[in-house]
């Protein structure tokens, strides 16, 4: 499925409409996904974890990671808190805790495969995948290096080898995604000598953990951790101790994280659709206005040209009536000075409605772009 | 199971590149409409 | 470096050139090493922080900065202001190689550079805002460059390749600002999806519009800017109809983002009362926040307003740099100061100075593109063959 899935995504493939519009959301509305049936998930019992690095070893060879700077025997790497790196999928952190009465308390981190992951959303190729496996993916064949991924994980996992010049990778947990195939289980949760971690249907799981806390209360707190935290994980931690002191954070929110973008990504094809729509709008209104305003300017001058004349004529006739009697040049005269008082009054006049004009109306303008542009 | 999408992070995968492919065409089809629009103009 | 002389002709060893040619001299060094011994040889960048200065200055304050050339634009042709027209080219040009140079700075950022095209030709993700503003970013690069080409065109004497562009201008304008109105917002919307990492002052799920609005101002603020640059260093370039309308174009400007200043100031209060944020005023990040929001965006607004009344062309210039400024820091705040604030101080990121001198180097190469641009082709005057083709 995650094969036939990932022939899809070039853009040959979305231009198959059919295959896509087919495809019908599993759940009855199209506002919630329960994530894959029966995808399984890891159970992590903080309370029988006793720090033995065991996880962090078998993960090291399983995954062919490089050799660590200290041997995975020397507990006293545990003196202070890692995290992951390029180098390392997992890490066990130890935590002394006042309300677990300062016993130490040993907490493994690794990729939590978020059942929404927010890398996966993030990710502008589309190189990570949440498989019906449970793990979250990375395809590094696709990978630009952009880290985004990196920012939008809110459990701070992914990592890059930003020592490699050409072909840097985002290293993250794999959930032993190829081992899960072969029917086997990750290397971490094989080795565990104290059964702190147990692999199985994410259901189960839940199920396993409320029991013992049922069981247990004196030993556990009344939470799992990752049942709801963004969207819920595919691991799950119980602990007797709260999951804030021991570098869980508590305030990530329920939401998933590609629901956190939905908003913003449904309003780019609305801006598309309305934008050209409103800005020709604007465009066409304000070429009428300029369009109005010429015409009436035209008219404006025909009027003081028609006015200009019939004075002209007026006076003519009274220079004629007047001086009757004079030289044709000297008529000739006074209707050239007449014609051109009136071109110069028709220039003036002109001049004088293109300043109104220019000086009016755009004052106002660009107060009033931004509420328009606004929204 | 191949015809079903089961999470959120699938199915807006699934429906943005639809909606992209809408989009290219709108910005295709806009101009050409308002040449239609106004041809006649003037 | 605007404190350098930028004058053309004579002496190729001028100050400005010398300071210049070290820098890209130092640039190229860091350059090869960046490429030779990955990132983490020339960056401080981290598993923690894996977005440092070249995304929060050369992306983020990049393309705020570049708005201009989409602002005018529509100012001029959608909107009908024609007195802006004088104004469209310098913003044009500015927003073009603004946009080329984020570019450019990404092929320093991001792992493998020649990917770059991936997410379109080979696997697009669909559901990453990084995909969008990526999409965007191209396209409307390509926008400029063919709204820029006409200067080129009509210094080769392109003729009819130059008619042609100058007939796409209202659809390329309309292409431009619907491409600037996603990339700029989504830009902000990047952060969405990082609620536990920002700082609630500065997360909110009305980042998108913050960075939208906030780009308008930094277009025009930056309009504003370059032109008084532009005075400065190019006077001899500009023809009768530019230093006509100059003046006209600062006041337009600086009274429209006196009042963009003000309605943003109204909306990041109104980001603050819907989720409640009041409490972590009283706070040192309260603090930061307080010198952003009244030092760099009530008081540019305050001041334009005042030289808007004041006809003061003097005030409104220098307040853009207040206003410009502004958009930096609130840029910078959001990628890198209140991002990750919940790390211990040990795990923060400080910029190393290597990644300061690749962002310098960027800048100086855009710097000098300009210089070059302005000095030959027709940005700062209309070409004598092509007076009232407009």
């Amino acid at each position: 499925m995650a094969i036939s899935r990932r022939k899809f995504l070039g853009w040959m493939g979305a231009a198959g409409l059919g295959a896509t519009v087919g495809k019908s959301a599993h759940a009855a509305s199209n506002k919630h996904f329960e994530g894959y049936p029966d995808s399984p998930g890891v159970l992590h019992d903080i309370v029988r974890c006793v720090g033995c690095r065991s996880c962090e070893a078998a993960c090291n060879s399983v995954n062919q990671l490089p050799p660590p700077e200290q041997s995975f025997k020397d507990l006293t790497v545990l003196d202070r808190k890692r995290r992951t790196d390029a180098k390392t999928y997992t890490v066990v952190n130890r935590f002394e805790t006042e309300s677990g009465g300062n016993a130490p308390i040993f907490v493994k981190n690794q990729c939590n495969h978020c059942l929404e992951p927010a890398c996966a959303s993030a990710c502008f190729v589309h190189a990570f995948t949440k498989t019906k496996e449970g793990a979250v993916i990375y395809d590094e064949s696709v990978c630009v290096g952009c880290r985004y991924c990196m920012i939008a994980c809110p459990f701070e996992i992914p990592t890059y080898e930003y020592d490699k010049a050409l072909t840097p990778r985002v290293m993250k947990c794999t959930l032993c995604h190829p081992r899960l195939l072969e029917g086997k289980l990750p290397g971490c949760v094989e080795v565990c000598p104290t059964e702190a971690l147990t692999f199985g249907r994410r259901e189960d799981l839940l199920n396993i953990a409320r029991e013992r806390i049922r069981r247990q209360p004196d030993r556990y707190i009344d939470q799992i951790y990752g049942e709801n935290e963004m969207g819920g994980t595919s691991w799950l931690y119980i602990a007797g101790t709260p999951f804030r002191e021991l570098g869980k954070r508590e305030d990530l929110g329920l939401t998933p994280a590609p629901a956190l973008t939905a908003g913003a990504l449904g309003a780019v094809p609305i801006v598309v659709g309305l934008w050209p729509v409103l800005l020709t709008g604007i465009y066409a209104v304000s070429q009428r206005k300029d369009k109005i305003a010429r015409e009436e300017q035209s008219e404006a001058i025909a009027d003081a040209v028609a006015a200009s004349k019939e004075d002209a004529a007026a006076e003519l006739k009274k220079v004629l009536a007047m001086k009757e009697k004079e030289k044709e040049t000297a008529i000739n005269m006074a209707v050239k000075k007449a014609l051109e008082e009136a071109a110069k009054a028709q220039e003036e006049e002109a001049a004088k409605a293109q300043e109104e004009e220019a000086a009016e109306p755009p004052q106002d303008d660009p107060e009033s772009k931004p509420t328009e542009e606004d929204s | 199971m191949d015809g079903n999408i089961f999470t959120l992070q699938d199915f807006m995968f699934f429906t943005k590149a639809i909606t992209y492919l809408v989009i290219v065409a709108a910005l295709i089809a806009f101009p050409a409409f308002w040449l239609f629009l106004t041809d006649r103009d003037e | 470096m605007s404190d350098t002389k930028a004058t053309t002709g004579g002496s190729l060893f001028t100050p400005f050139n010398m300071v210049a040619g070290l820098i890209l001299l130092v640039g190229g060094a860091i350059t090869v090493l960046r490429f030779t011994g990955g990132l983490g040889a020339v960056t401080n960048l981290s598993d923690y922080n894996p977005w440092g200065l070249w995304i929060g200055f050369d992306l983020l304050v990049g393309v705020a900065l570049a708005a201009g050339g989409y602002v005018t634009s529509a100012a001029c042709y959608i909107f009908g202001l024609k007195r802006f027209h004088s104004a469209v080219r310098p913003a044009i040009l500015t927003g073009f190689l603004g946009y080329a140079l984020v570019v450019f700075a990404l092929h320093y950022d991001v792992g493998r550079p020649w990917r770059l095209p991936y997410p379109f030709i080979v696997q697009p993700g669909t559901t990453s805002v990084l995909f969008e503003v990526g999409a965007c970013v191209a396209l409307y690069l390509t926008v400029l460059f063919v709204e820029y080409s006409t200067a080129p065109l009509e210094w080769l004497g392109f003729k009819r390749a130059r008619n042609l562009v100058v007939k796409l201008t209202l659809v390329l304008t309309i292409f431009g600002v619907v491409l600037s109105t996603l990339h700029q917002s989504s830009l902000g919307a990047l952060y969405l999806i990082a609620p536990s990492k920002l700082h609630p002052l500065w997360y909110s799920s009305y980042l998108p519009v913050y960075f939208f609005i906030s780009s308008i101002i930094a277009g025009m603020s930056m309009v504003i800017f370059e032109g008084t640059m532009s005075h400065k260093y190019f006077h001899d370039k500009m023809d009768e109809a530019h230093l006509k309308e100059a003046d006209g174009v600062v006041l337009g400007f600086g009274k429209a983002a006196a009042f963009l200043l003000f309605g943003y100031f109204v909306i990041k209060l109104v980001g603050l009362a819907v989720d409640n944020n009041w409490h972590h005023l009283a706070t040192g990040w309260g603090l930061w926040f307080l010198v952003e929001m009244l030092g760099f965006v009530l008081l540019p607004c305050y001041l334009y307003a005042v030289g808007t009344r004041d006809k003061n062309i003097k005030m409104i210039r220098r307040t853009s740099l207040i206003a410009v400024l502004g958009i930096v820091l609130n840029r910078l705040n959001i990628s890198l100061v209140a991002f990750n604030y919940h790390l211990p101080s040990s795990e923060r990121y400080f910029p190393h100075w290597m990644e300061i001198a690749i962002s310098l180097f960027i800048v100086t190469i855009g710097v000098l593109v300009f210089r070059f641009v302005v000095t030959r082709m027709p940005i700062l005057y209309e070409h004598p063959d092509y007076k009232d083709a407009h």
